[in-house]
Parts: structure tokens; C-alpha cells; sequence
């Protein structure tokens, strides 16, 4: 009744009882056919959007909400009839429900920081050395009556100056959680920076491809956005990568081979004469086009920590480390050139299914008497297809997955 | 003869506040704020007890501790280090490595001044 229509008049322009329209709205009688297209003229809408519109969504809200807290056990086979007779209630549990996501990513991104930021740790070293000096010179000043004066007076000018370090230190510290709060965070390791600037390009770089690509340095120069020595030294590196991977696999070529809709990526590697994580991180930085991707990326070291990452969609993993060891690329650094294909479904997100393609290889290059230096590479992409293969579980990283049971736990979830 | 504090500590605040404490109560402090050269200083100076930080310019206090105990003629030389960093993983790394006492920063004057005699003894009559 949102147009302003009487529930009266609607009735009647659609030549039924006031009654019996009251049963179809709290969704006790199902319609279709003619009944449908009269009631949609009525109201003005497309019959379609009347059948599948906003009640639908509301219905696929709340199992999205029941999804994502299983053990609440919330009557599913009653959904429809709860969006039905309550729909702002029901529009209210969906609100919270993306909020609640979005939280869990958030949380995700400062637990990572809090572990390993070497810039707050920094932070706190800094008013953790202001206090001490501030306490143990303030217990002298209190304590001894018969201190002379020009040590009194040097204590006065230390508690001075290190209650004003302390200051500065703590609002710097303050500043620092306030940018952490919020979603325009800046960047902080160079892992971060290198992906903050590659995201802003759309990650495929027109001025590294072709017959005559840039020097990886003349890109950096450019880049306002890689102030950090660390955050300029990763992207060198990643760029040099890019331009040899584009020399070896231009676009036109690589989206050919991919306009054929290949099973699988591993043959057209060969079919390319490229390699396989080569093949993996060009199709990630191909330019978007209607049709192709969206692409993931997630590149690893021998231990683990993840040194590139391509979100994509629900698709995230923490720098560093507590990653959930469940993802293919992972398991791929078990298995050095064994190609893994597997589907990975998060927990609590409908439809948050990616197709993953995982391959780890020894870094050349190869030398006797070294350990190899392993490095495992991941295309991962939104999968909303049929299964191809069996849908393994993975979470967000333990501390805030709902998976209790899981084998692969390494602490306990801050949600149960 | 007064006995010998040496302490390594880059922060000088708090090096002067150490420093005024331990000489009220009869030590002879010697300070050292570098951590690369901090084991010769140990070698040249022959203190009592060592009051050793853990964040130093140069080398780590961590560092700093295992060097002085692989030395055999330092290896039983009481070494007492201040952090800020109070994780239970640096506390077990410090014990691991043969530390004698370990005091999270920020301490109280009092119980600096306890464990400095209790490892090193009291000053003398």
C-alpha cells in the first residue's frame, strides 16, 4: 500500500474481496496468472517485480542472517511468512546482518594490525618510555625531602619534558586508532601500501604492457601513493614481475585463450607455453570487461604469510599471518608444482563460493645446498555455478570463524 | 670500593632517575646507551650487575645477552633487563637466554633498587 492505494480500492480494481486481498498480502494465498498482472496494473509495478520483488529479497535476507548463526536455529521454513507479516522487522534483522559483515571484515583487517603493525608497536613503546621516566622521577621528586636544589630543578625540567612526550605520544596514538577506525585507514605495511596503489590502478597497468612497456621505476615515480621505502621496494619488485609477465603473456593473447572457455587452466598453461602461477596472475590483472572476472589474487611465502593480495568480493586474507590454513593456497605449499583446483565456501555468507586455482613452485633461483624458497599463487574466483568439484569449508581466520568444530583451529573464535 | 652498576639504556630520563637512585644508595653507576658496542663496555668496565634494555640502537638487549653468555668469563655475570615489551614471549625468551631478573617498564624506584641488591649483593658496610 506504499502507493497510496486502499487496501478498498485495490480490491476492487483487481475484482477481489478486501479479505481475500488481505490473505494474499501476509502471504496466505499464493497467486499468479491473471490475478498477479491485475493486482501489478493496479499498483503500477511489473508483475515480476511484484512476485519476486522486495518480499523475496527480504526472505533471502533473513536466510542470509540464519546462515551466518546456524546455532540460533531460527525457523526457516517460516521465513517467508515472518518477511511476509513483518517486513520491517524483517528489513531490520537484514540491516544488522550486512552490518555485522562488515564489521567481521573490519575486525579482520585491525586484529592483523594489532599483531603486526610495527608502527604501533612503535606507538606504545613511546608512552610506555614517557610513563616510565615520569614515575620513577616523580616517586624522587615526592620522596626525598633533602634533595639539593639543582637536582630538583633537573627532575622538574625531565617530568617537563617527558609529560609533554607523553602527550604528543599518546595523541599520536590516539590519531592512529581513530585512522584504524575508520574505513579510509591509511596504510600501514608495505604489503598494504603496494596493494592500496595497485587497487587505485584497477591492478592492470596499460603502462607496462605492449611492444615498448615503461620502466617498473618510472611507474613508481609517479606514484604519490608509495611514500614508504619498503612499500617502493615491494612494488619494484612486483612490477619488474608484471612486465615480464606481460612480455611473456599479452592481454590479446591470454583473452583469446580464455575466450574459448578452457576446463582447465593448467592445459591452457601449456597450450600457452607459459607457466602456471604466471598464467594465474595475468588473468587476475587482466583489464575488467563485461563477461570476465571479477579476479582474486593471493600470493604466499614458504611460511605462509600472505605478500600479495587481490581482494575480490568476500575474498580477503590478513597480511602477514592467521590466515585460515584451509585455503587452497595453503595446501598447494604441501605439494610444490601439484596444480589444485577446489571450491571454497566462507561461513555465514550465501553465496560466498569462489573458485580457487592454487599452484606452488621453488623460486629460482635453484642452488645447491639451499633450502628451496617456496611460493604459492592463487586465482580466486566468485563462483556462483554449479559444483565442479567438492566445496571445501574455509573461514575468515579463526579467531572470528563460526566453525567451531574445525579441525584446522588454531585458537578459540571470539564468536562462540 | 663502591661496587658497579653498568647500565645499558638509550632513554635518558630514565637513565637519570636510575642512575640518581642507585648512587643514593652507594652503586657507582656506569652508563652505556649504544647496544652495537654495549659488550665491550660490559668487557672494559667489570661491573657488578648489568641494567640492560631491550630496544637499543645497534643491537637488542636479546642480542646483547646471548653475546655475554657465551662469553665464559660473563656467563655468570647478573643481568637484569627493563622492557617495555612485557609479552610472555619476550619474558621466556629472556629466560631462555639466561637472564637473571626481567622487569617490565614502568617499574617503581623500590623495586629496582630490591633486585639490583639482590643479584648483586648489598654495597658494603
Amino acid at each position: 500500500m506504499d502507493r497510496g492505494l486502499r487496501q478498498a480500492d485495490l480490491a476492487r480494481e483487481a475484482g477481489i474481496s478486501p479479505s481475500y486481498l488481505n490473505l494474499i498480502e501476509h502471504n496466505k494465498r499464493r497467486i499468479g496468472g491473471k490475478l498477479l498482472n491485475d493486482i501489478a496494473r493496479a499498483l503500477g509495478v511489473e508483475a515480476q517485480s511484484l512476485a519476486d520483488g522486495a518480499e523475496s529479497a527480504l526472505v533471502d535476507a533473513l536466510g542470509a542472517a540464519a546462515a551466518r548463526l546456524p546455532e540460533a536455529q531460527p525457523e526457516l521454513a517460516r521465513a517467508e511468512e515472518v518477511a511476509s507479516r513483518f517486513p520491517g522487522w524483517t528489513g531490520l534483522i537484514a540491516a544488522q546482518d550486512r552490518r555485522i559483515g562488515a564489521l567481521e571484515a573490519r575486525l579482520t583487517a585491525l586484529a592483523d594490525r594489532m599483531a603486526h603493525d610495527p608502527a604501533l608497536a612503535a606507538s606504545l613503546h613511546e608512552v610506555i618510555s614517557s610513563v616510565t621516566a615520569i614515575r620513577s622521577t616523580a616517586a624522587i621528586l615526592a620522596g626525598d625531602e633533602g634533595l639539593d636544589s639543582d637536582w630538583r630543578q633537573r627532575f622538574h625540567r625531565n617530568l617537563h619534558g617527558d609529560s609533554e612526550r607523553l602527550a604528543e605520544s599518546s595523541q599520536a596514538l590516539v590519531r592512529y586508532l581513530e585512522d584504524a577506525d575508520s574505513d579510509r585507514a591509511a596504510p600501514l605495511s608495505a604489503q598494504e601500501e603496494l596493494a592500496a596503489f595497485l587497487s587505485a590502478e584497477g591492478w592492470h597497468l596499460p603502462a607496462l604492457e605492449g611492444p615498448e612497456p615503461a620502466a617498473p621505476e618510472t611507474v613508481i615515480e609517479r606514484a604519490k601513493s608509495l611514500r614508504s621505502r619498503a612499500g617502493r621496494a615491494l612494488a619494484a619488485r612486483w612490477l619488474a614481475r608484471y612486465r615480464e609477465d606481460a612480455a611473456a603473456l599479452p592481454v590479446a593473447a591470454l583473452e583469446a585463450a580464455l575466450g574459448s572457455a578452457p576446463s582447465d587452466l593448467a592445459e591452457l598453461a601449456t597450450a600457452l607455453g607459459a607457466d602456471l602461477p604466471r598464467v594465474l596472475r595475468r588473468i587476475a590483472c587482466l583489464p575488467e570487461r563485461p563477461g570476465t572476472g571479477p579476479y582474486g589474487l593471493a600470493i604466499c611465502d614458504g611460511a605462509g604469510a600472505v605478500t600479495l593480495l587481490k581482494p575480490v568480493a568476500d575474498f580477503t586474507l590478513p597480511f602477514t599471518t592467521g590466515a585460515c590454513p584451509l585455503w587452497p593456497l595453503f595446501e598447494a605449499l604441501s605439494r610444490p608444482g601439484q596444480p589444485i583446483r577446489a571450491e571454497a565456501e566462507l561461513p555465514g555468507v550465501p553465496g560466498a563460493r569462489f573458485l580457487c586455482h592454487a599452484v606452488a613452485h621453488v623460486a629460482p633461483p635453484a642452488r645447491f645446498g639451499a633450502p628451496p624458497v617456496l611460493e604459492a599463487t592463487m586465482l580466486v574466483q566468485p563462483w556462483s555455478g554449479a559444483a565442479m568439484v567438492e566445496t571445501r569449508p574455509v573461514g575468515p581466520g579463526c579467531h572470528i570463524c563460526p566453525r567451531t568444530e574445525c579441525a584446522a583451529r588454531r585458537e578459540p573464535s571470539l564468536l562462540s | 670500593m663502591a661496587r658497579r652498576v653498568l647500565l645499558i639504556e638509550d632513554e635518558p630520563n630514565i637513565i637519570e632517575a636510575i642512575s640518581f637512585i642507585l648512587s643514593r644508595d652507594g652503586w657507582t653507576v656506569h652508563i652505556h646507551e649504544d647496544g652495537e658496542t654495549a659488550l665491550d663496555k660490559v668487557r672494559a668496565s667489570l661491573p657488578d650487575m648489568v641494567i640492560l634494555d631491550v630496544m637499543l640502537p645497534g643491537k637488542s638487549g636479546f642480542d646483547i645477552l646471548r653475546e655475554l653468555r657465551a662469553d665464559p668469563e660473563m656467563a655468570e655475570l647478573p643481568v637484569m633487563m627493563l622492557t617495555a615489551r612485557g609479552q610472555t614471549k619476550d619474558r621466556d625468551l629472556a629466560e631462555r637466554l639466561g637472564v637473571s631478573h626481567f622487569m617490565t617498564k614502568p617499574f617503581s624506584n623500590a623495586e629496582v633498587l630490591d633486585h639490583v641488591r639482590a643479584l648483586a649483593g648489598p654495597t658494603g658496610p
